[in-house]
């Protein structure tokens, strides 16, 4: 079967002020797989995926050279309409964060933005977004209590339901659980192998055990760099650099 | 360790009356404007247009006035304060000079004695504008006056909106106006409510600058280009020309149960709006 790239990203470098944060990376990211990025804290790995959304361009001073292709178009022109880049490119950040309002809200909040006014079909959203994040039973019967009230695992699923809710084609995860229960991790993880039928999927972790579980790819970041990247299975068995083993091995991090 | 322990219970006892003394001052204060102005309430008072410079009658016409003027201020001054602090927290950068010109002539303004812009207003707007003694020249007045306090309790009220959310919003396609509108708004709402209750507390209490530039008539204000007397101004004549110092009282009560009835408006609003969120 030939493989799909669904985003590519070539020769990119990331700068916040003089500081280089990325260096050169260049990874080919398949369509409908899991590709986990790995490395220790400030590698990078954040920073990369925040370039795949343009969501680095929020911090002042950020610069980028070379270029992200999604579905072999640049993403870095100045005619690129960030919001229909973002509707496509979903992300779900490392805390929780469900905006104070109701369940249903939160997940209504994307649809609405892009233009859905019809009840109806923002009720269908709604169910079809929270079923798809395995939330719909536990929260069916009271849409509208406040998110907040939910427990973190649920509140990390209601923000995916959010970001489905848009209809995205990409889903960026950065630590997705990094603040769960051992228990709300595994359900998390049951949702990614689930979600990957229909998505691509990129998740930065620095759980190293999650990202052989989950993923198809892993790339390991270390100062800025990609230095090894292939599937997940074949990293961690067999890896070729010297770096990674020693980072898979444990012996620093 | 007797004599530390010594200190300790009288520091301990020093600020303890440190907070009965305010309590004492603001229960002596409300009691004597109560037990003073006591005789004069009632409804007719409230109700009543004054007659003879207010020695007789009521002081509806300086309730109305009082509402019209604060409501007329708070109508350009929060749309402005809050619009300016949206500026500053979401929209202009942190190197921007423009920023922080505009940080620092609040702040400028913030500081100035309400009496100078009173004497602006009276200068610039009854009389080279032409708007005479009025509720608009009063209410313009008024709303330069308050709009420091509402942009800076606006801007804090919108730092301490959570940054994730901003994120949140974003990546998911919203534009920044609609992440603002929608999400950082509704959140920073009850902060941006405690200025304007700062403000509202600040115009009623307003003499100086409003004789300046609303005037002291004690007709019925109909339009804004009406010249008006607030309950404060009101309150000021009766005692300074002699008319009635207990009708002064009087008044005086009512200002402090309007103002106990606009706090615990706000408050009680605030509280269904944060329980509707959390």
């Amino acid at each position: 079967m030939e493989r799909i790239y669904k985003i590519q990203s070539q020769n990119l470098d990331v700068f916040y002020r003089d500081f280089q944060a990325l260096h050169a990376i260049n990874m080919d990211i398949e369509q409908n797989k899991v590709t986990a990025l790995i490395g220790p804290s400030g590698c990078g790995k954040s920073t990369f995926l925040r370039s795949l959304n343009r969501l680095n361009e929020l911090i002042a001073g950020t610069s980028i050279k070379g270029q992200v292709y999604l579905d072999q178009q640049p993403i870095y022109t100045k005619e690129l309409d960030v919001v229909a880049l973002r509707k496509k490119v979903g992300m779900v950040f490392q805390k929780p964060s469900v905006f104070p309002m109701s369940i249903y809200d939160n997940i209504a909040y994307g649809p609405r933005i892009h233009g859905i006014r019809q009840k109806h079909q923002i009720d269908n959203i709604v169910e079809r977004s929270l079923r798809a994040a395995n939330l719909w039973e536990e929260v069916n019967n009271r849409l509208n209590s406040p998110a907040s009230r939910l427990s973190g695992g649920q509140q990390q699923r209601l923000v995916i339901a959010r970001v489905l809710a848009v209809d995205p084609e990409v889903i960026l995860m950065d630590e997705p659980a990094s603040a769960l229960d051992p228990i709300s991790t595994s359900r998390l993880e049951e949702l990614i192998a689930k979600l990957k039928n229909k998505y691509t999927i990129v998740i930065v972790t620095h759980n190293m055990q999650q990202a052989a579980r989950v993923s198809d790819y892993t790339g390991f970041f270390l100062n800025g760099e990609l230095i090894e990247f292939n599937q997940t299975d074949e990293l961690f068995v067999n890896p070729r650099d010297k770096r990674t083993e020693d980072y898979i091995t444990g012996r620093f991090g | 360790m007797g004599a530390a322990k010594m200190k300790d219970k009288l520091i301990y006892a020093l600020f303890w009356l440190s907070g009965l003394i305010i309590v004492a001052i603001l229960l002596s204060i409300v009691g004597y404007v109560l037990i003073k102005g006591f005789s004069v309430i009632s409804l007719d008072f409230l109700l009543q247009s004054p007659r003879k410079a207010g020695a007789e009658g009521g002081i509806f016409t300086t309730v109305i006035g009082t509402l019209y003027l604060t409501l007329l201020a708070l109508l350009m001054a929060v749309p402005i304060g809050t619009g300016a602090a949206i500026y500053l927290q979401e929209y202009a950068s942190d190197q921007s000079r423009f920023a922080r010109m505009v940080n620092l002539t609040a702040e400028t303004l913030a500081g100035i004695p309400s009496i100078i812009f009173g004497l602006f207003g009276f200068v610039f707007l009854v009389i080279l504008l032409n708007l005479g003694w009025s509720i608009l020249s009063g209410g313009i007045t008024l709303a330069i006056m308050i709009l420091p306090t509402i942009t800076r309790t606006a801007q804090e009220a919108i730092l301490t909106v959570p940054v994730e959310y901003r994120e949140n919003s974003l990546a998911l396609g919203a534009s920044k106006w609609q992440t603002t509108q929608k999400v950082i708004l509704p959140f920073a709402l009850p902060g941006i409510i405690t200025g304007v209750i700062l403000s509202i507390g600040r115009a009623i209490g307003e003499t100086a600058a409003l004789i300046l530039t609303a005037g002291s008539s004690l007709g019925m204000p109909l339009s804004v280009f009406d010249p008006t007397r607030t309950m404060s101004v009101h309150l000021y004549l009766l005692a300074m020309e002699g008319i009635s110092l207990e009708r002064a009282f009087g008044t005086a009560f009512l200002v402090i149960v309007l103002i106990v009835i606009i706090n615990f408006l706000a408050n009680l609003s605030m509280r269904r709006f944060s329980q509707a969120m959390h």
